[in-house]
C-alpha cells in the first residue's frame, strides 16, 4: 500500500482517479439517441457446461456493444436475474435435454414457444456432442440417463456449431439477427443470405460426426484435402494421411465441427466471396461508440 | 474494382517478377509468394506463414508453420500434390501463438480461410487473426500416388532424381538433377486428378488478398492479382520497397486472354459436372456444396 501511495505521489495521481472515473459516468448515461429497437435475446442453459456461455462472454467489448446497441439480454440464468422464461426475440440454447428431467423438458418447449428464432448454441444443443456418452446412473439423479439435442425435441431454426462455439460465429450471428429482425430491406437480404446454411444445418439433422465427413463428403466425391476438418477438430482427432482426413473414431465427441466446418458441407457463393464487405459491416457493427439506430 | 466472372475481383493485375536472386534460383516462376510472404514476415506484417514445406517423402508435400526466411524459401516451387494447409490454421494462433498468421495455398484452401472467417466454426481467434493471404492458380491437384504413376510410370523418371515439375502448355513436364526432361501429354494425366477438384469453380484463387501464377506471363515472370485492401497495401509497399519489377500485364505474351481462356474452361467443365451430379443415379443427386 505504502509503495502504490508513494508512486501515486510521483505521478501526481493523489486522489484524482476517482473523480475522473465519475465524470466519465455522468458523460456515458447521457445517450444520444434512446435505443428503442433493440432485439431481445435470452440465453437457455440445458444440459451444458457453460463454455458456450463463456464463449458468448469472450466477445469482451463486442458483446457490451451488442447489448448497449442491438439487443437486451432478457434471460440468462447466469447474468440476468429474470426467474421465467420471457417472450424473446432469439433465444440461445445452450446443452442438450435431459428426457427423464421434467423441468428441462418443460423450459425447451417453452423457449419454443416464446421465441421467435430459436438458436441451437454449440454442439450439445445441435448434436448432442459428450452428452451423447452420458450413461447415467450418477449421484445425486442416477435416473437422469438420456440427452436429446434440442431438435430432437423441438423445431430449430439456427445451428451454431462448436465445441465451444467460437466467439466470432455467436457475433456474427448476433449480429445477423439483429440485422434480419430490425434492418433495412437490404440488410434484411444479407442476413437473411448470411443465416441460411446455418438454417440449413438445423434441418439436416441432430446427429455430428467424423461420420459426416466419410459419408457426405469424402464417399460424395467431394473432399479436396484443405486441412480445414482437422483445424476445426476440438479434440485432435482428425489427421490428414496423403492429404485425406482420417479419424480417430473413438476420440470424437459428435461434436460436428467438421462437417460445418468443411468448406465442401457448404459454401455459399452469394455470401463468401462479399467477405471482405461483409466483415466491415460486421467490425462497423461493432465499432465503440458509434450507434447505428 | 474489377470484376470478372472467371479472374474473380481484382484491384489490379500486373506481371511481375522477384529482384531476390535466392528465392528465383529455385521459384517455380517469378518467385512471388515466396518474396511476399519473407517481405510481410521482415516487415511484420505476418508472424509466421503457412507454407507447403518438404514431406517425407521425395515431392511429398507437408504444410509448415514457416516463421523464418529460411523455413518460408524451403517451400520455394510446385509441388503437384495435397498439402494441407489449413489443417495448421487453428494451431498456428494456438501452439506457434501467432498473432498475425500469413496463409498460401491453392484456390480451395483460399476458399476455406474465407469460409473459416465469415463461419467460424470451431475456428476461435482465426477469423481476426489471418493477416495476409497469397493463394495461386490451380487447375487441378493429384493425391501423391498419382503424381508417382505420372513421375515413374509415365515419365520413367525416379521421383528422388527430379528437380523440377511443371503443368504448362499442354504438357507435364519432369526435369532431371541430371538434365533430363521428359513430358507427358495432359490427356494421359487427367485420370489420375483428385476428383474433389472436378466441382472445384475457381481457377485464379479470386478469394486471396494477392494470387499469382505463370499462366498469362512470359517464362520466369508470373502474373500477380491484387484483390483486396489489405493485399494492395502490402503489394504497394513491396513494390516501393524494390521487391519486384513489374511490366503492366497488357504489354506481356501471352497475356490476360490465355488466363481468360484457361479459367473459363475449368470452370465451365466443372459447372458440368456439378450438373451431371443432379442426374448422377436414378432419381438420385450426388450432394451440391453450393446449393
Amino acid at each position: 500500500m505504502g509503495l502504490l501511495n508513494s508512486i501515486k505521489k510521483i505521478m501526481g495521481w493523489e486522489a484524482k482517479p476517482a473523480q475522473v472515473a465519475m465524470e466519465k459516468k455522468v458523460e456515458a448515461t447521457k445517450e444520444i439517441k434512446p435505443v428503442t429497437n433493440k432485439i431481445k435475446i435470452g440465453h437457455v442453459h440445458m444440459s451444458g457446461c457453460t463454455g458456450c456461455l463463456v464463449s458468448l462472454a469472450d466477445n469482451n467489448l463486442g458483446l457490451i456493444k451488442i447489448l448497449d446497441d442491438y439487443a437486451d439480454l432478457v434471460y440468462c440464468l447466469t447474468l440476468a436475474d429474470v426467474r421465467n422464461i420471457p417472450e424473446m426475440d432469439v433465444a440461445l440454447v445452450e446443452g442438450s435435454v435431459c428426457i427423464q428431467d421434467k423441468e428441462s423438458v418443460e423450459d425447451i418447449k417453452e423457449t419454443r414457444k416464446k421465441s421467435k428464432i430459436v438458436v441451437a448454441l454449440g454442439s450439445c444443443a445441435s448434436y448432442g456432442n459428450i452428452t451423447r456418452f452420458s450413461r447415467g446412473g450418477q449421484h445425486n439423479q442416477p435416473q437422469h440417463e438420456s440427452f436429446l439435442p434440442i431438435g430432437d425435441i423441438i423445431d430449430v431454426d439456427v445451428y451454431i456449431p462448436g465445441c465451444p462455439p467460437s466467439p466470432e460465429l455467436i457475433r456474427n450471428v448476433a449480429v445477423m439477427a439483429y440485422l434480419l429482425l430490425e434492418g433495412n430491406e437490404d440488410q434484411k437480404a444479407l442476413a437473411g443470405k448470411y443465416l441460411k446454411p446455418l438454417m440449413d444445418l438445423a434441418k439436416r439433422g441432430t446427429t455430428g460426426c467424423f461420420c459426416d465427413l466419410m459419408n457426405d463428403v469424402i464417399n460424395q466425391g467431394l473432399c479436396m484435402g484443405c486441412g480445414t476438418c482437422a483445424a476445426s477438430c476440438p479434440v485432435r482427432a482428425i489427421t490428414l494421411e496423403f492429404g485425406k482426413p482420417q479419424g480417430e473414431r473413438d476420440l470424437c465427441i459428435k461434436c460436428g465441427s467438421c462437417y460445418g466446418a468443411c468448406p465442401r458441407s457448404f459454401f455459399n457463393l452469394d455470401v463468401i466471396p462479399e467477405f471482405e464487405s461483409i466483415s466491415e459491416i460486421i467490425a462497423g457493427a461493432l465499432k465503440e461508440g458509434e450507434s447505428d439506430d | 474494382m474489377i470484376e470478372d466472372p472467371y479472374l474473380g475481383k481484382y484491384i489490379s493485375c500486373v506481371s511481375a517478377r522477384s529482384t531476390d536472386r535466392e528465392i528465383l534460383k529455385k521459384a517455380q516462376d517469378g518467385g512471388i509468394a515466396t518474396t511476399l510472404m519473407v517481405y510481410a514476415l521482415e516487415e511484420g506484417m505476418i508472424d509466421g506463414t503457412i507454407v507447403a514445406g518438404e514431406g517425407d517423402r521425395p515431392w511429398q508435400p507437408k504444410p509448415v508453420v514457416a516463421m523464418t526466411r529460411e523455413d518460408i524459401l524451403k517451400a520455394r516451387g510446385t509441388k503437384y500434390s495435397i498439402s494441407p494447409q489449413i489443417s495448421w490454421l487453428k494451431e498456428a494462433t494456438r501452439s506457434f501463438g501467432l498473432d498475425k498468421v500469413g496463409v498460401t495455398g491453392v484456390c480451395c484452401q483460399m476458399q476455406a480461410v474465407r469460409k473459416a472467417q465469415l463461419y467460424p466454426i470451431n475456428m476461435r481467434d482465426v477469423p481476426d487473426k489471418v493477416a495476409f493471404t497469397v493463394g495461386l492458380f490451380c487447375m487441378e491437384n493429384f493425391p501423391y500416388k498419382s503424381m508417382q504413376s505420372i513421375v515413374e510410370d509415365h515419365a520413367a523418371q525416379s521421383l528422388g532424381s527430379v528437380k523440377k515439375m511443371e503443368i504448362t502448355k499442354g504438357k507435364f513436364w519432369v526435369y532431371t538433377e541430371r538434365g533430363n526432361v521428359a513430358t507427358v501429354p495432359l490427356k494421359a494425366t487427367h485420370k489420375y486428378e483428385q476428383p474433389g477438384c472436378h466441382v472445384c469453380l475457381d481457377y485464379v484463387s479470386n478469394l486471396a488478398d494477392i494470387s499469382t501464377g505463370s499462366v498469362g506471363s512470359p517464362d520466369g515472370w508470373s502474373t500477380v492479382f491484387i484483390r483486396t485492401k489489405k493485399g494492395n497495401e502490402i503489394w504497394s509497399k513491396a513494390v516501393a520497397a524494390g521487391m519486384f519489377e513489374t511490366k503492366p500485364i497488357e504489354d506481356v505474351k501471352p497475356g490476360l486472354d490465355l488466363l481468360k481462356k484457361l479459367a473459363k474452361e475449368k470452370i465451365d467443365k466443372n459447372q458440368k459436372t456439378i450438373e451431371e451430379r443432379k442426374t448422377f443415379g436414378v432419381n438420385k443427386a450426388l450432394r451440391n456444396p453450393y446449393a
